[in-house]
């Protein structure tokens, strides 16, 4: 190099990569620096209470009127009737984010800027994923937590519950895992898919249509892949007890839900590295 | 400095680039031209590691892209303008930028001060003109402080006074001893900022040479001379073996023949002359010439390209 390139080079600046901690507060400033993002985690949480309030109260008001069936399942597990109510709207949300966190990066353009920065590229991803995650876990958590101490109260009327109960606490904390874990899903999926609307079609899809689908399949092979599907055995972490017909335990649903996340980041990051950008 | 070599890209069956190589030097500004589709925007995304080449390699001060630990501190790169979030403020996409580089609040406040974005710093980067998204994605090429610069078409959108300002910007780079690399179909404005051309079409390298060598070779020299006797001097000009145009009633455009032997012709023959005046050829000009043939023929020969 010639001298005058060396005049305007900072040598030491250039030898270290940043490391992990740079990329974790680089991805923190872009996930709370877009409004849209940290509004829907707010509204999520408000919504979850109030549809928790909704369908309790709706289920105690008509306790003489329901199925005998029903009362039974509600009555064998409070909590996750408490926690479910709510949670189909929230995991919905989940998903949606989830995607829109990569997606919207290759929408605008901005994915250039950030490979540009990180040209390795996995590093990137594996830090957005982390920071989401996080984020997800915390209001996951307090989303959670809330819907209990909200619906608890209300379905004592008719079924005792309280948070020291056999397998309530961690019902309760594994239901902000589970849509932690669920984040990261979407995440993936959103990855390699890179477009929005697909991105969507496809989390939600896998989310809402396949289960009910594996339903329709005979018998017990039937019963094992639909326990197997990656939200079906996820959800288990959020029942107080196991209910009838179940093929797992909660926490070995987290995992298989845990295990079907990984092999979609491992596909993520390998075309990630693969593909032009 | 920027090395590329032999570089190769394809796309499907099209080839974008094909054998490539160049070296762009520091300390000057260096234009890359070539007719839409001849492969600049490509060839830049090869440089940046944003595609994979498919023979060849490029690589910056002797190191891929891909290589560099923190490359926004050797290379900063303008590709599009709108590489933004539209709901996030200039202030917030640049924090981010920096962040990842380990460059912390202060370089992000003094590069917007640098591009005149500070007072819209905390606006929503998606209400930006274009010529305000031109000047952050400026603002993220200049993050780094880095003695590399790759600019894809930084003039696109500025007004009058953000071209000056960018053309004393890249010509300041350069001074202070940079490699400046940037792609502009603007040729005025190449004419008077690039010392040094790489100009490409179909892929392929037309000319590595400098600006002024360029243009002499593709527009030429002509002289203008005005005369009342103009069908005699021409005749005599014809006669010494110039190349002569009429090119008004009084006028003449004479090429192949230097200044002073026109003059010389004319005193000899008693010829009165009003004006006589070198003119240099346009950029535009020696441009056109000479990627004539890759626009005139550019669809069949994309084909046979693309067969190989």
């Amino acid at each position: 190099m010639t001298a005058t390139t060396a005049a305007v080079s900072a040598p030491a600046a250039e030898t270290r990569a940043a490391g992990f901690g740079a990329l974790l507060l680089s991805e923190w400033t872009k996930i709370r620096s877009v409004r849209s993002t940290l509004w829907s985690l707010v509204l999520l949480f408000a919504l979850t209470q109030l549809f928790t309030v909704l369908f309790i109260q709706m289920g105690v008001a008509n306790w003489d009127k329901a199925e005998p069936a029903q009362r039974a399942a509600i009555t064998l597990d409070p909590t996750g009737t408490i926690l479910g109510s709510g949670i189909l709207l929230s995991q919905l949300a989940i998903c949606v984010l989830g995607v829109l966190v990569v997606t919207a990066e290759y929408s605008t353009g901005m994915i250039r800027a950030s490979l540009l920065a990180v040209p390795t590229r996995v590093p990137m991803l594996a830090a957005k994923g982390a920071v989401f995650a996080s984020l997800v876990l915390v209001v996951g958590e307090l989303t959670a937590l809330c819907s209990f101490l909200i619906g608890a109260p209300i379905i004592r009327q008719k079924v005792p519950v309280g948070l020291g109960d056999p397998g309530v606490l961690r019902a309760v904390l594994g239901c902000g895992l589970y849509l932690a874990v669920l984040s990261l899903f979407a995440l993936a999926v959103g990855a390699i898919v890179r477009h929005t609307a697909a991105g969507i079609t496809v989390v939600i899809g896998l989310v809402l249509v396949i289960a009910p689908m594996a339903n329709l399949l005979p018998g017990d092979a039937g019963r094992y892949v639909r326990g197997s599907l990656p939200t079906e055995a996820g959800r288990l972490i959020t029942q107080q007890h196991p209910a009838e017909g179940d093929v797992l335990g909660p926490w070995q649903g987290l995992g298989v839900m845990a295990l079907w996340t990984a092999v979609l980041l491992v596909v993520a990051a390998v075309l990630l590295r693969r593909r032009d950008a | 400095m920027i090395e590329v070599r032999n570089l190769t890209k394809r796309y499907g069956g099209k080839t974008a680039v094909e054998d490539l190589s160049f070296t762009v030097e520091p300390g000057r500004v260096t234009g890359f031209l070539g007719p839409n589709g001849a492969g600049k925007s490509t060839t830049m995304r090869l440089l940046l590691g944003l595609d994979r080449p498919d023979g060849g390699d490029a690589v910056i001060d002797g190191r891929r892209y891909r290589d560099l630990p923190r490359p926004m501190r050797v290379v900063g790169a303008l590709l599009e303008a709108r590489a933004f979030h539209p709901g996030r403020s200039a202030y917030d996409h640049l924090l981010c930028l920096a962040q990842s580089q380990g460059l912390g609040r202060r370089r992000v406040e003094e590069v917007l001060e640098q591009v005149g974005l500070a007072d819209a710093a905390r606006r929503r980067a998606g209400g930006f003109s274009l010529g305000m998204a031109q000047r952050l994605g400026i603002a993220a090429a200049l993050l780094g402080d880095p003695r590399v610069l790759i600019l894809d078409e930084p003039l696109n959108g500025l007004d009058p006074e953000g071209i000056v300002w960018i053309r004393n910007l890249m010509k300041g780079l350069a001074a202070e001893g940079r490699t400046v690399f940037v792609s502009s179909h603007l040729m005025n404005e190449m004419a008077v900022t690039a010392d040094h051309l790489i100009v490409i079409g179909r892929g392929r390298l037309v000319a590595d040479c400098s600006t002024e060598e360029f243009i002499e070779r593709g527009a030429g020299r002509v002289i203008v001379v005005r005369t009342p006797d103009r069908d005699r001097l021409a005749a005599l000009l014809r006669a010494e073996g110039a190349v002569v145009t009429e090119t008004d009633a009084d006028e003449l455009e004479v090429a192949g023949l230097q200044a002073p032997r026109v003059s010389e012709l004319a005193a000899a023959a008693g010829l009165v002359l009003h004006e006589l005046a070198p003119r240099r050829g346009s950029l535009e000009d020696a441009f056109m010439e000479s990627t004539k043939d890759l626009v005139e023929h550019g669809a069949d020969a994309t084909a046979t390209g693309g067969a190989k």
